[in-house]
């Protein structure tokens, strides 16, 4: 007998003495992190960035398969008793000396999970990760010219690149509102000391918002840059508007962080079933159906509530629901899968779970 | 039964002021949960993990006595934990808003016989919703035994004592064969029905696992010791199941409790749901420990009324409960577990002989309501 057949059967032993639980529920007691065990890290420290940014250090276990620079986690902390996953970009380089990985977060007004990791996560904490993910990432073959754009938080894996990978010529327009809430500041300092980087800072409190003509001055030669943008919609919109009128757009990335949410037309909701459950709730048209199934008690899968990471995606039985960015519907058929963040009833709907 | 109608002297207004206080009382704990009660479960859980582990792990020795009494102590225990503080109040979804998959009722897995998707079903939506009602709660005397006066007698009650003592002995196969309402399905035209071959079936895959780990590889794997072991997990089992039904009969038997008639549940309101829950269900005094290893089911009223709070704050939510029975002047039965345990298996005898119907019914809400 080989010895994965060996390792199987002593497995399937295990199992008949542990029924009804698994042997991973008593394993999990002792060893969280071991290979094989669920996707989790532990908080291993947290380091304030600015007023309202912090870095979190997380030593992820054993299954954990590395990212690429400018990739985002999902990760599932629990707030005040309650499991709450969200999406944040991974800020350490791919190679690490240990091991670990860190996540930036801003804290964002009424953010329940932003403001729980910069302001009282502590170290020891256990939390949920799923596996690095996201195509807001360089190319095999180093580009000659680089551009980052970037806003607020939209930094965060721009530093991942940054601090991954040295190019020869790169250039990067970041706003802020202030000085101080620039996130790495000093770290963006130290680089553009050492010659390895050009830096402008625009503080959008005195400087105003920055108009995207204003590139031609700041970066002459922005179009013959290959270009990561990350920061608010407003900002994305404009780049990608300026960057089609020049014929450039292929040179242009972006990550978006929040949705563009598109008013629905004839918002009526519906009678929403979660057929798994055996709940049915009365939902209106602009409640995303994810809000509808947590409120109702049913286990929901999440990530980033914002239509990107598709961590929530769960079958569509019956009836119809309507994409709130896009006003779009989407039926029932045999499977459809539906983002739950972004999806609300357009009529009566039955989602599994 | 009390020939009077003990809720006579309340309004129909009074009783829907009465449901709007108990609903405050709801609101606030929901508001109040959060990282402590979250730190709570995850504690018992792991404490019961472990205290089964370490148990099961002395067992393997069980030849030598006083490893047979700890072990077999232990595993009684973790047993015991397992259904009752841990098992019957995650398959309620106390626990379902910390959206934790591991502990939540749609996922949950008890050490019993009967599968939990199985037990949800009849104790859940059935006994939770029609507490007491005769004709429609199975749980007043599981459809072997009479509790109730009103309950019309046959002379197949004469044995309920002892149907009642076996079926405290093997109180989980009791529950899933309850759950599988097996007297009415095994009529002959029934039995074929698919639904309940299947669900039949779950049942046998239940009980087949744990006998297998209980009965044939824990003992197997205790070498010298199988025999010991044998009978060591034999008695944990008997005194999880002795245990478990004492407390379960302590909940709605015991003198001083309310049954219902079917019609008296008619149209029936928020606030008179309450006050038959109020009436329909009785409490144990005792210790905190006592508490606990009843899965504080010995807080049976408030568990009743708030079927889905998390069990650690029913001993607060019961000073106000309590304060509210004063109130309006409603009985709030309770005692040692002892008395009511007695209370209970009283009434079981009593009811085993026929007895005269009593004359006075629980007066007609829904016109008293109409009339208000």
């Amino acid at each position: 007998m080989t010895s994965t057949a060996l390792r199987s059967r002593a497995w399937k032993l295990l199992e008949m003495v542990t029924t009804p639980l698994l042997p991973s529920d008593y394993l999990d007691l002792v060893s969280p992190l071991r290979a094989g065990a669920d996707l989790r890290g532990r908080i291993e420290a947290v380091h304030p960035e600015t007023g309202d940014a912090a870095t979190v250090v997380i030593r992820p276990g054993r299954g954990w398969r590395g990212h690429t620079a400018g990739q985002y986690v999902r990760i599932g902390v629990d707030v005040d008793g309650v499991r709450l996953w969200r999406a944040y970009s991974l800020t350490s380089p791919t190679n690490r000396q240990d091991g670990r990985v860190t996540i930036t977060v801003k804290a964002i007004p009424d953010g329940k999970v932003s403001n729980h990791l910069v302001r009282r996560a502590k170290p020891g904490t256990l939390i949920q990760l799923d596996q690095a993910t996201g195509d807001f990432v360089l190319p095999q073959a180093k580009p000659a010219k680089v551009l980052y754009l970037t806003a607020g938080s939209g930094i965060t894996p721009v530093m991942g690149m940054l601090r991954d990978i040295e190019f020869d010529d790169v250039v990067m327009v970041h706003c802020a509102p202030q000085p101080q809430d620039v996130i790495f500041r000093n770290e963006l300092h130290d680089l553009v000391a050492d010659e390895k980087l050009r830096l402008t800072e625009v503080h959008t409190d005195t400087d105003g918002k920055l108009d995207i003509a204003r590139l031609d001055e700041l970066v002459p030669d922005w179009a013959e840059r290959e270009t990561w943008a990350c920061g608010p919609a407003g900002l994305l919109d404009a780049a990608e508007e300026h960057w089609s009128e020049h014929g450039v757009q292929e040179r242009l990335h972006t990550e978006r962080f929040r949705p563009s949410i598109a008013v629905a037309g004839d918002g009526n909701g519906g009678e929403v079933t979660f057929s798994a459950t055996g709940k049915t709730v009365d939902a209106d048209g602009a409640t995303p159906l994810l809000d509808v199934g947590e409120e109702a008690g049913v286990l929901m899968p999440s990530g980033c509530r914002m239509g990107i990471c598709f961590g929530c995606i769960t079958p569509l039985k019956a009836g119809a629901v309507r994409d709130l960015r896009t006003g779009e519907i989407t039926e029932a058929e045999p499977g459809v899968l539906i983002q739950t963040c972004v999806s609300a009833a357009a009529g009566p709907c039955d989602i599994e779970r | 039964m009390t020939a009077i109608d003990p809720t006579a002297h309340l309004t129909a207004e009074q009783i829907e002021e009465l449901g709007r206080e108990l609903d405050a009382i709801r609101d606030e704990v929901i508001a109040g949960r959060g990282e402590k009660d979250a730190a709570y479960i995850r504690k018992v859980i792991s404490v019961q993990r472990k205290l089964e582990l370490v148990s099961r792990g002395v067992l393997l020795f069980s030849i030598f006595p006083p490893a047979w009494l700890l072990g077999t102590a232990g595993l009684s225990v973790a047993k015991i934990m397992d259904n009752m503080e841990i098992g019957h109040n995650v398959l309620h979804g106390q626990w379902d808003w910390m959206r934790d998959p591991k502990i939540h009722s749609t996922t949950w897995e008890w050490d019993h016989a009967s599968p939990s998707e199985q037990w949800k079903h009849s104790h859940n939506e059935l006994h939770h919703t029609y507490t007491n009602v005769i004709g429609k709660d199975n749980d007043l005397g599981y459809g072997i035994m009479r509790v109730d006066e009103d309950q019309r007698w046959h002379p197949f009650h004469l044995g309920q004592p002892l149907w009642n003592f076996i079926n405290a002995c093997f109180f989980e196969y009791g529950i899933a064969a309850y759950d599988l309402e097996l007297a009415k399905n095994l009529h002959k035209r029934r039995r074929k029905n698919p639904e309940f071959r299947a669900r039949a079936k779950a049942v046998g895959r239940k009980i087949r696992k744990q006998v297998l780990k209980d009965y044939v590889i824990h003992p197997l794997l205790s070498g010298p010791s199988f025999l010991t072991t044998l009978a060591a997990t034999f008695t944990a089992n008997l005194v999880r199941n002795i245990w478990t039904h004492s407390v379960i009969m302590c909940g709605h038997f015991p003198e001083g409790v309310q049954v219902f008639e079917r019609r008296s549940i008619k149209g029936e309101t928020r606030g008179q749901w309450y006050l038959r829950q109020m009436m329909g269900s009785a409490n144990i005094s005792g210790s905190k420990a006592m508490h606990f290893m009843t899965g504080n089911l010995s807080h049976q009223i408030e568990h009743h009324l708030f079927p889905d709070l998390p069990s650690n704050r029913y001993a607060e939510v019961a000073v106000k409960v309590r304060a509210l029975f004063e109130k309006y002047e409603l009985e709030y039965v309770t005692g040692p577990l002892p008395k009511q345990v007695f209370s209970a298996w009283h009434k079981v005898f009593r009811l085993s002989l026929p007895n005269k119907k009593p004359k006075v019914k629980t007066p007609d809400r829904e016109q008293e309501l109409v009339a208000a």
